[in-house]
């Protein structure tokens, strides 16, 4: 098994790539997919502490962000469908302003 | 011992690379296929932590349910390919500049100050984290969240629906030739 800390660097990377992802790319499809890497990152970390301490509680958190994903992604993508139909665009420049 | 290092080398390359395969893909549905197989690697990374329960939730629910509702939409609006001209100035640049700054902050944090033992993982119990442990923790512990989050999916379904429901749809099919 390789240590703990391997873990913690491969999830320390993963969060960097969704936060480059979210920062850098335009197209709001793509910015919610690198927030759904970044989830994942932290969840990685959550099991491999669990696994450390041998404590079950850090996989039933990893549980509570699945689930809290999943809601959050079908409101997202039901958000991103609104916006296209009205602005014909999901690129995160064009969504400047308040008035639709 | 070293075949366990080397075959989380094997995975840590292969959920890195996928990872950069879902940043610089231009087309969106790749960018969901790399995504895909990011998850199922994760997963794999799981299995290795003694966690086969929330392994098999990573595939179900991420690699299945989101991912599929993702290419749904992708699919569904057509924007595979919509990026274009950025009208902040400067701003992948600085973007670039302060997600490195992290990386380096993070990773700091965690190879120098985090002073944890460089001794591998212990293998726990056979029965650690079954089913059936799962199970009973979170019936028994983590009831009133467990409950909590039914009504956070609750909210989702009717969020999405009432978000995309179009007010013409009554009217199309009550005058079909009108427009």
């Amino acid at each position: 098994m390789a240590p703990i800390s391997y873990y913690l660097v491969l999830a320390i990377i993963m969060f960097f790539i969704g936060i480059l992802g979210v920062l850098i790319r335009r197209n709001a499809l793509i910015v919610f997919m690198s927030l759904e890497l970044m989830f994942n990152a932290a969840n990685l970390v959550f099991v491999a502490f669990s696994r450390q301490y041998q404590a079950l509680n850090g996989q039933i958190s990893v549980f509570f962000v699945m689930t809290v994903a999943a809601a959050e992604v079908a409101i997202g993508l039901a958000l991103m469908v609104t916006i296209f139909r009205t602005k014909h665009s999901i690129d995160v420049d064009q969504m400047n302003n308040l008035k639709g | 011992m070293i075949t366990g290092i080397l075959f989380f080398d094997v995975m840590a390359v292969l959920v890195i690379s996928t990872s950069i395969g879902m940043l610089v893909s231009r087309n969106a549905v790749y960018s969901a296929l790399f995504l895909v197989l990011n998850f199922a690697s994760v997963a794999v990374l799981y299995v290795t932590l003694g966690a086969p329960f929330i392994a098999m939730a990573q595939v179900t629910v991420y690699a299945g349910a989101i991912m599929i509702l993702f290419l749904f939409v992708i699919m569904l609006l057509g924007a595979e390919r919509l990026e274009g001209e950025s009208t902040i100035r400067g701003q992948r640049l600085f973007g670039g500049l302060l997600a490195v700054i992290l990386l380096g902050e993070l990773t700091w944090m965690a190879v120098f100050q985090s002073g944890l033992s460089p001794a591998a993982l212990t293998m726990p119990a056979s029965d650690f984290a079954g089913p059936t442990q799962i199970g009973l923790t979170l019936f028994n512990t983590y009831l009133l969240p467990f409950e909590v989050t039914s009504f956070i999916l609750l909210v989702a379904i009717i969020g999405a629906i009432i978000l995309t429901k179009t007010d013409n749809i009554g009217k199309r099919i009550i005058r079909p030739g009108k427009d």
